[in-house]
């Protein structure tokens, strides 16, 4: 899938790519050529990625090719053990969770799941979590606490589903317990955005000690579309809600609503899954380290403390 | 040739020049029974003919449960910022003052600590009328600081919901307004003081999915409209009509997530029974 601003840029890997088979062909030298040509791509991709609008970056967010948590997390553990249900209604597949090993340490993984083709997408909801998802979350955040492994959530949902069944069995109360609960997690806790962060279906696993965003994700309380649909009565206005919502990991990290960001490769996560599961390997060590100093109770103080400053009031 | 004709062009009212119909004597409810104000007033804003049960503000409800409406209002003072430089229709801050304006109020929760037959309770009422009761840093701050002073002063909590869920205009901050007030409610917790959360029409979306669904006690009054998503999205989403009473009070007990409904008009009695209770 070529989104329509990477359109100028798949044209000229086009090109470059008929110029090196026609150097193979014929066997000519076209070297020069080529380097000119693959700098000027460079180049371009350079500007392209570094001046997305807030629209395009949420388009990144959903590409069809952008890795999904499962990705990740078989990437950057070695033995992954997955753990299913909720102990109540079912297995929520729109809710992965598991117990990992990453540099000899046991992480409890959590997060949303997206499927990659039809049958999957069916299967997993859209990555649009039911209350069963979100009860199979704490159980997985409370067995961690048990066992004292630090717990890692990766967040990427369209938001909770809005559904029959998700009402008569409480998709309000199965958030609003997730927050609460993960205020009182002894463990330390990581939330990384990597995908679609909408509303109170991601914020439902994303209470932590430090919260990151992938470069090309957004967060916010609505998605473009349904605030363009709310607040201007259409769907055509979703570039502008996009950039009226302020969604991306620049805005919500000088609004200073999230603690940092993660980069991606050129051209999104989806270009160099490996290269951009070892970055966020490495930010998920170097933050363990950094809150394994912490006593527990400080560590909680500190998530409270840092959640209760956010908003802007005035007295 | 028709039988009128009219004379002056452009006669249609623009939306902005519309104004709201004064307040009438006599209020007709959706069952279509007509009482005059002044009686339903004195019935707790309950129309006794089909027990409808009026929407009403924080003033109504202040009114309604503190002892000779004898109250101390917290933060009264606090008004919205626009961290975003929201513009949708209009600007976001424009909005704000026209709505404090038309409302009389400075944004859509007050908090007020007085007694309850006796009992001392620190209620935070939402109101509607503010921009559909949405939640944005004010509300945030207020509920916030409201569950403060009854850990200071280890008194019982109670919050009146009234709210369509987030304010969309503070994005980012309106979300983390659910996180705030969830890990304020988790410090509660942990001092053991009562948490009753009293859910009225209607309450949804984030509002739900954090301080409303979070009591020790959950309660409701009859026909309210309770629910994560509201019904049109849901509608949508399964491409199928509702089922009758789908969302009610009366469906969200039947699934137990509330403790009971109580008609309005035996409220501060079951309320001062309860806070009584848990306090002996």
């Amino acid at each position: 899938m070529v989104l329509e601003f990477e359109k100028p840029i798949a044209d000229l890997e086009q090109k470059l790519q008929e110029m090196k088979d026609l150097a193979k062909g014929k066997n000519i030298d076209l070297s020069a050529d080529i380097q000119s040509l693959e700098d000027k791509i460079q180049t371009l991709k350079k500007e392209t990625f570094e001046n997305l609008t807030r629209w395009q970056r949420v388009q990144l967010s959903r590409h069809a090719d952008r890795p999904y948590a499962l990705d990740y997390i078989h990437e950057i553990t070695n033995d992954f053990i997955e753990i299913h249900g909720d102990r109540n209604v079912k297995d929520d597949k729109a809710m992965v969770g598991g117990l990992g090993d990453i540099h000899g340490r046991t992480v409890m993984f959590i997060g949303q799941q997206k499927g990659r083709n039809t049958k999957q997408r069916q299967e997993r909801n859209f990555g649009m979590a039911n209350p069963e998802g979100y009860r199979k979350a704490l159980r997985l955040m409370k067995m961690a606490e048990k066992f004292g492994k630090p717990i890692v959530t990766l967040i990427d949902t369209p938001g909770a589903f809005p559904g029959l069944e998700a009402e008569e069995r409480g998709q309000g109360e199965a958030i609003a317990r997730n927050l609460k609960e993960m205020f009182k997690l002894k463990v330390p806790v990581i939330c990384i955005i990597i995908g679609e962060g909408a509303s109170g279906g991601a914020l439902g696993i994303a209470i932590g000690d430090k919260v990151f965003m992938l470069e090309n994700t957004w967060y916010s309380v609505i998605s473009p579309e349904s605030c363009s649909s709310i607040l201007w009565r259409s769907w055509d206005y979703k570039e502008q809600a996009a950039e009226a919502l302020k969604l991306t990991a620049k805005d919500m990290l000088s609004n200073k609503l999230i603690d940092g960001i993660i980069s991606e490769p050129l051209g999104g996560a989806h270009k160099n899954l490996k290269m951009m599961a070892t970055t966020l390997k490495a930010t998920i060590v170097e933050a363990l380290s950094e809150l394994d100093k912490l006593e527990a109770d400080k560590r909680i103080e500190m998530r409270i403390d840092k959640f209760c400053a956010m908003g802007v009031v005035k007295e | 040739m028709a039988w009128f004709k009219r004379t002056d062009k452009g006669i249609k009212t623009s939306t902005e020049e519309k104004k709201d119909a004064p307040d009438g004597l006599w209020y007709k409810t959706p069952k279509g029974n007509i009482i005059h104000t002044r009686e339903l007033k004195s019935n707790a804003y309950v129309c006794p003919d089909d027990d409808y049960h009026v929407k009403i503000g924080s003033k109504e409800y202040f009114e309604i449960l503190f002892d000779e409406n004898k109250f101390e209002e917290l933060d009264g003072n606090l008004t919205s910022g626009d961290p975003l430089q929201f513009v949708d229709s209009k600007p976001y801050t424009t909005r704000i003052e026209e709505t404090i304006k038309k409302t009389e109020l400075n944004d859509a929760v007050r908090t007020a600590v007085g007694k309850l037959n006796g009992e001392d309770v620190v209620i935070s009422c939402m109101d509607f009328n503010f921009i559909g009761g949405s939640m944005g840093s004010v509300v945030g701050e207020k509920i916030a600081r409201a569950i403060d002073y009854s850990l200071k002063n280890k008194i019982p909590f109670l919050m009146i919901s009234k709210s369509g869920g987030a304010r969309m205009m503070e994005a980012g901050f309106s979300l983390m307004q659910m996180a705030k007030t969830s890990a304020k409610l988790a410090l509660l917790d942990n001092a053991g003081i009562p948490y009753i959360s009293l859910l009225t029409d209607p309450t949804t979306g984030g509002v739900t999915a954090s301080y409303a669904m979070l009591g020790d006690l959950n309660i409701a009054e009859p026909g309210a409209l309770i629910g994560f998503a509201g019904p049109r999205v849901i509608r949508e989403t399964i491409g199928k009509d509702l089922p009758k009473g789908f969302q009610s009070s009366e469906f969200v007990l039947e699934h137990g997530f509330l403790d009971f409904i109580v008609d309005r008009r035996q409220m501060k009695n079951r309320l001062g029974t309860l806070l009584k209770l848990l306090r002996n």
